[in-house]
């Protein structure tokens, strides 16, 4: 049977090996831009005041905090890695931000730092446990996924709701721009974010050596690229990422709580992957991973128009895309099936 | 179940066997923390026999622990193979939303027939599920956590699916049975645990099954290359981890009497994963011990219970959990048993050598 599958994947393999493997890593890409285009257009056919550029603007600022996310994913990715921390780290800030700033009357332009460092932290040691120790990232930050959601209750069972004018007056902030469109303060950040991670992953020695220890970690030792320090690295930006990214969830919601971004970690791999970022690591584009996260956004917004579709099939089309998404790769890379 | 020594091993005491033995420190921690719980419960042992049913905390450890042990059973084989497979919780949550919603829509919800169309129904999907994990991760060379982790997103949207969203409730005697009935005065879940633990135990141990799993998790190259079909093995045990969940699902379904596709077998991999880690299986695969599992089982629900018992919020267990998640790793690892016992090591060559040797031979009997 396993024969049998084998040579049906390369049986389908076959017609993209004349493809060169630089169009090759692109297709995902290009494939989820026809996507986006394609759902656009179906969409604003179909729903009227569908297609409009606040439309757009609204997935920035829905998504935004998932985006931060997801861009730190993506660092981690790259290297071959996972972390499934980031969800419950999003959490955790949250919490902190409510906590802090509503209970115990912290300014928030303390709070904002420490919950930013405490994310970066935490990140570090995942990274520095998972390279000391040679443990499989997944569990570590699996681990690291339990603690932040059971920390998160040792603070409060409850949902923290944000009063604190300064929170709620970033928060409600509109920046117009012309014909009257706006986004949040978040958008801005997150598009910043966004921009800071292109130009270290293409034009820094830290982002070819994140590439280069996705493609081949021992060869990226062997020419004396410090693998344990970018490895160690890539987790911190993940959690750096994550912290960021709950505290603009706190914009958003103006609360915190222990339930929030359940499941974020999977939201953030799926943006990843149908951005076009291999999970083997090595190849990727972290412009990508920003439409990985409008093709959820379109998927939410399509949902919510139809009305009729309950907020269910959010996730069971993410699962299907990803699927498809992950197919596709598998196929594109050209690689022979390993057998583990 | 129980450990039979190798013939080389019979040179040492009986005391060197124990003190070397796996399942030891699974089976300490066990009872150090049901001895810590009688310290808060005089008659927390005790087990009584009520309106023909076997009745005491020790009984609901066993029987609240029972889809759990199954759901870690299958786990174990994944693992073993160097898997791992994160969409069991969602599969426990398709499985009982499926009966349930058959039963609830059935001509005769009480029959015996309708329980057993919703029970095959239930393992029929679920052996798709399975297959479709398996497919993934032999057929296309997709990563395990990878290719279950897309079931995992999408399984609890297709269970809130079949649900609409809502919590079915079902009243059917016999469904009632799976999991929260009692049979021979024992509960009848914890039967249908131990009966699939040692069918499973006994079909991996008595034919070259076990080895031919530790051999892929060991070594998939080398497997593939003395003509072991590694795709085969791994696709079945993907399978045969599904199905586990399924019976699991039916079995928390069925003890409270309605499916919830949000909230059914929520974290449930998470515990598993962590049974099967504390009860010895390491998790980059080559080895593997269904006796451990069940101990690291046991020791989860334990755990579960205590926290319960001591009034201390569920949601903190998380916190314990990550610590020995991370705790039971980290002794694991070669790595940090070399950079921080090593002190240990060398100072006892003797034991240096027995312990790298011993594993090995208990391997085919545990």
């Amino acid at each position: 049977m396993s024969t049998g599958i084998a040579s049906a994947a390369a049986g389908l393999t076959r017609p993209f090996a004349t493809v060169s493997p630089r169009t090759r890593t692109r297709i995902p890409l290009i494939v989820t831009a026809v996507l986006l285009v394609v759902m656009f257009s179906v969409g604003s056919l179909r729903y009227e005041g569908f297609l409009s550029a606040q439309v757009v603007l609204n997935l920035l600022i829905d998504n935004g905090f998932l985006l931060v996310v997801a861009v730190g994913a993506t660092f981690v990715i790259l290297t071959g890695g996972i972390d499934l921390s980031v969800g419950s780290m999003v959490a955790l800030s949250t919490m902190l931000t409510a906590w802090l700033v509503e209970s115990h009357g912290w300014p928030l332009a303390t709070v904002m730092p420490l919950v930013l460092l405490v994310g970066a932290a935490s990140g570090t040691l995942m990274g520095w446990i998972i390279h000391t120790f040679e443990i499989q990232p997944f569990i570590v930050t699996l681990a690291g996924m339990f603690l932040a959601r059971g920390l998160c209750y040792t603070i409060s069972t409850e949902s923290i709701t944000i009063s604190d004018p300064t929170t709620a007056g970033i928060a409600q902030t509109r920046l117009y721009g012309p014909g009257g469109l706006f986004v949040s303060i978040p958008v801005v950040i997150a598009l910043a974010v966004l921009v800071i991670a292109f130009v270290v992953l293409h034009h820094t020695r830290f982002g070819r050596n994140v590439y280069a220890l996705g493609g081949n970690e021992s060869s990226a030792r062997l020419m004396g690229l410090p693998a344990g320090s970018t490895k160690i690295a890539v987790y911190a930006v993940s959690g750096l990422c994550s912290a960021l990214g709950g505290l603009l969830l706190t914009f958003y919601m103006l609360s915190g709580y222990a339930l929030h971004a359940m499941g974020m970690e999977l939201d953030a791999i799926a943006a990843t992957v149908i951005g076009g970022t291999l999970l083997t690591g090595g190849s990727g584009f972290v412009l990508g991973t920003a439409l990985g996260v409008l093709v959820l956004g379109v998927i939410q917004t399509v949902v919510n128009f139809q009305g009729t579709l309950s907020s269910w099939w959010t996730r069971i089309v993410i699962g299907a895309l990803l699927l498809v998404f992950i197919v596709l790769q598998r196929l594109m890379s050209g690689r022979r099936p390993a057998a583990a | 179940m129980t450990p039979q020594p190798a013939k080389s091993e019979a040179v040492g005491g009986i005391g060197r066997r124990l003190a070397g033995h796996r399942l030891l420190w699974p089976t300490l921690i066990l009872f150090a923390l049901l001895l810590g719980n009688l310290a808060f419960h005089h008659d927390f042992f005790s087990v009584r026999v009520r309106d023909g049913h076997l009745y005491g905390s020790l009984i609901d450890i066993l029987q609240f622990g029972a889809p759990l042990t199954l759901v870690a059973l299958g786990m174990t084989l994944v693992i073993a193979t160097r898997g791992i497979d994160l969409s069991v919780g969602s599969t426990v949550a398709i499985a009982g939303a499926l009966a349930c919603g058959h039963i609830s829509t059935a001509a005769h919800p009480g029959s015996v027939a309708t329980m057993l169309t919703a029970v095959a129904l239930a393992l029929g999907v679920a052996l798709v599920l399975g297959l479709a994990n398996g497919f993934l991760v032999s057929g296309l060379g997709v990563q395990p956590i990878v290719a279950t982790l897309i079931l995992m997103v999408a399984g609890r949207g297709v269970a809130q699916l079949i649900t609409d969203g809502q919590i079915i409730t079902v009243t059917s005697g016999p469904y009632k049975m799976i999991g929260g009935g009692y049979w021979l005065t024992f509960p009848f879940a914890v039967l249908l645990a131990t009966a699939l633990v040692a069918l499973t135990a006994f079909i991996t141990r008595r034919s070259a099954l076990g080895m031919l799993i530790e051999s892929v998790g060991g070594n998939p190259a080398a497997s593939r290359l003395v003509g072991i079909r590694a795709g085969g093995l791994l696709a079945l045990v993907y399978v045969f981890s599904a199905l586990c969940a399924a019976v699991a699902g039916l079995m928390i379904s069925s003890n409270v009497s309605s499916a919830d596709g949000n909230n059914a077998g929520l974290w449930i991999e998470l515990d598993a994963i962590l049974a099967v880690v504390v009860g010895g299986t390491a998790l980059t695969g080559g080895r593997f011990s269904l006796g451990g599992t069940v101990l690291g089982a046991l020791i989860i629900q334990t755990l579960s219970t205590t926290v319960y018992t001591l009034g201390v919020p569920p949601e903190i267990t998380l916190v314990f959990k990550a610590f020995v998640v991370i705790v039971v790793c980290l002794v694991q690892s070669p790595v940090f048993r070399a950079k921080v016992l090593r002190r240990r090591r060398t100072t006892t060559p003797r034991s240096h050598t027995t312990a790298g040797a011993a594993p090995q031979q208990q391997e085919v009997r545990a």
